[in-house]
């Protein structure tokens, strides 16, 4: 690697640590109009024109509170879980492509950190570890609501991971690779993923919601019965980042989920304008994160929505329902590959 | 027994069908119905901004009368404490001494009149013992305080201003069915 790919590496890693940033920031806020528009109320309007400074608020608030670190937890652990939980939730962008490849001064640079060529593997260790930071929090914190809420998120996790993963491999049954780069290229055109996979879009959604501890499956934090679950004894920032983490792991999933099956930054119409190469990539990014916001919309217009599920009606949804789906899945892709292939 | 209205609906114990166990339909339908919601006009009024509009018979803040030349209608009589329930109301009477006929109507006036407005519930009521009309509730809101001192409004408050353009419109409380019963002259406090 030369040392301008290095530079332009750099920079685009920091700009996408800021995008990545600035739109968990306003994730909350959008939460919180669709959720007041959802329930005819205006939302927050207060801050700055349409209250668009209440994100900055928010965030003050949270610096400005008391540190609070219970006598009975474990100092190390308890600093070390939402730590965790934020490191995980930022890392996972790094192999998601942004976009195609730009051309600066007769260079071609790629808008993708690194294009790893088991590009999902690493997303799905990424989101693995992510569990690590709420049961280590949940742990330390020595109370049984956050104990309670850990242990639904470990089980929530890997019931979940299980069905997750097997959509994927029906996905990769039709691409044939592992590389989201590469996952992205072939479907190029409006040859999207969703057209041909739709079951496993949908188990992949469903779990996604799981995955992200979003409503209807947001068991490990569900204040009614466990008066927050695992952040129950968080305060000040560190409640902030476990809280921040939920947003950027909506935003990633998003992200993942508009790369896998809705084509990326690929869009039908774009080729055929004649565009230069550099604004034919910049727009591809735009209508990519323009399916990442819908897809977020999506996350909040389920929540809005659904009542929480009941702990044994999850897991029955899991074991009985999505990992049976996604067996099928598999073997009907499987079956279908062989047939054609054969001919 | 009969049903009071007809949107009781029997809870039955059957087995669901196919289609509602999968859900998707159901929420569908629910998703349906919150964007709908999305695009709905909203309810809330930004307050500042915007009020609410009181009623015509909106009881708030009350207001000691003046009449047209300016004088303090009220006598200090005392009915309107004795007919508060929540006995907020307290006066001391004092008699008009020469020269101050521009001041007072009639011969007794209160020296203090004080209404505790944590005590007062806004029922209406000394407006209604008032044989002189000179104490009404308007649509005004009683200004919150951080002390409870404060809320103990003095006639420097509830007196209405000499100045004719600044006196309290008290007309929109007199319904039709009141003015009509304050001019029937068979009540003494008519006459």
């Amino acid at each position: 690697m030369d040392l301008t790919t290095l530079i332009f590496k750099t920079i685009f890693l920091f700009i996408i640590l800021l995008v990545t940033l600035i739109v968990a920031m306003y994730s909350t806020y959008g939460e919180r109009k669709v959720a007041a528009f959802m329930q005819d109320r205006r939302g927050p309007n207060r801050a700055g024109p349409f209250g668009l400074l209440q994100p900055l608020a928010d965030g003050l608030k949270m610096f400005m509170k008391e540190e609070i670190i219970p006598l009975t937890a474990n100092r190390k652990l308890f600093i070390i879980g939402p730590s965790i939980a934020m490191t995980t939730a930022l890392l996972t962008g790094v192999v998601i492509p942004w976009g195609g490849s730009l051309t600066i001064g007769g260079k071609e640079f790629s808008l993708q950190i690194a294009d790893l060529n088991i590009g999902i593997l690493y997303v799905f260790a990424m989101v693995s570890i992510g569990v690590y930071g709420i049961m280590i929090g949940g742990w330390a914190s020595n109370n049984k609501y956050a104990l309670l809420g850990a242990i639904r998120a470990a089980s929530q996790m890997i019931s979940y991971e299980l069905a997750m993963g097997m959509s994927i491999i029906a996905l990769v049954l039709t691409t044939g690779s592992l590389s989201l780069h590469e996952i992205v290229s072939q479907q190029h055109g409006m040859h999207w993923n969703i057209f041909y996979q739709p079951l496993g879009f949908f188990i992949f959604i469903t779990c996604a919601f799981a995955e992200t501890n979003r409503a209807p499956f947001d068991l490990p934090e569900c204040e009614t019965e466990l008066i927050g679950g695992y952040h129950t004894e968080y305060s000040s920032m560190k409640l902030g980042f476990y809280l921040f983490a939920e947003y950027i792991n909506m935003f990633i999933s998003s992200a993942v989920i508009a790369t896998l099956y809705f084509g990326g930054y690929n869009m039908p119409f774009l080729d055929d304008l004649g565009l230069a190469q550099n604004t034919v990539t910049l727009l591809g990014t735009g209508f990519f994160f323009m399916k990442i916001f819908a897809m977020i919309f999506l996350f909040m217009w389920i929540r809005w929505t659904l009542p929480r599920f009941r702990y044994d009606q999850l897991m029955n949804l899991g074991w009985k329902g999505l990992i049976p789906m996604a067996i099928f899945n598999i073997m009907a892709t499987g079956i279908y590959y062989f047939f054609t292939e054969l001919t | 027994m009969q049903n009071l209205t007809n949107r009781s609906v029997m809870v039955s114990d059957k087995k669901m069908t196919f289609m509602e166990r999968i859900y998707i339909p159901a929420i569908l339908k629910g998703m349906s119905i919150t964007i709908s919601h999305f695009f709905s006009k909203k309810t809330t009024i930004s307050y500042p901004e915007q009020k609410r509009e009181f009623s015509k018979v909106y009881r708030g803040q009350h207001v000691l009368k003046r009449d047209d030349q300016g004088r303090e209608r009220c006598t200090a009589c005392g009915l309107c404490a004795v007919a508060c329930p929540a006995e907020a109301i307290t006066m001391k009477a004092a008699e008009r001494k020469p020269g101050e006929e521009h001041l007072y109507r009639e011969e007794k006036y209160a020296a203090i009149y004080e209404i505790n407005m944590l005590r007062c519930i806004y029922c209406g009521d000394c407006e209604d013992a008032c044989p002189k009309e000179a104490i009404f509730l308007t649509d005004r809101i009683v200004a919150s305080q951080y002390k409870r001192a404060p809320f103990v409004y003095g006639k420097d408050i509830l007196v209405e201003p000499l100045d004719p353009n600044l006196r309290i419109d008290i007309s929109a409380r007199q319904t039709e069915a009141v003015h009509e019963f304050k001019l029937v002259k068979r009540f003494a406090h008519n006459k």
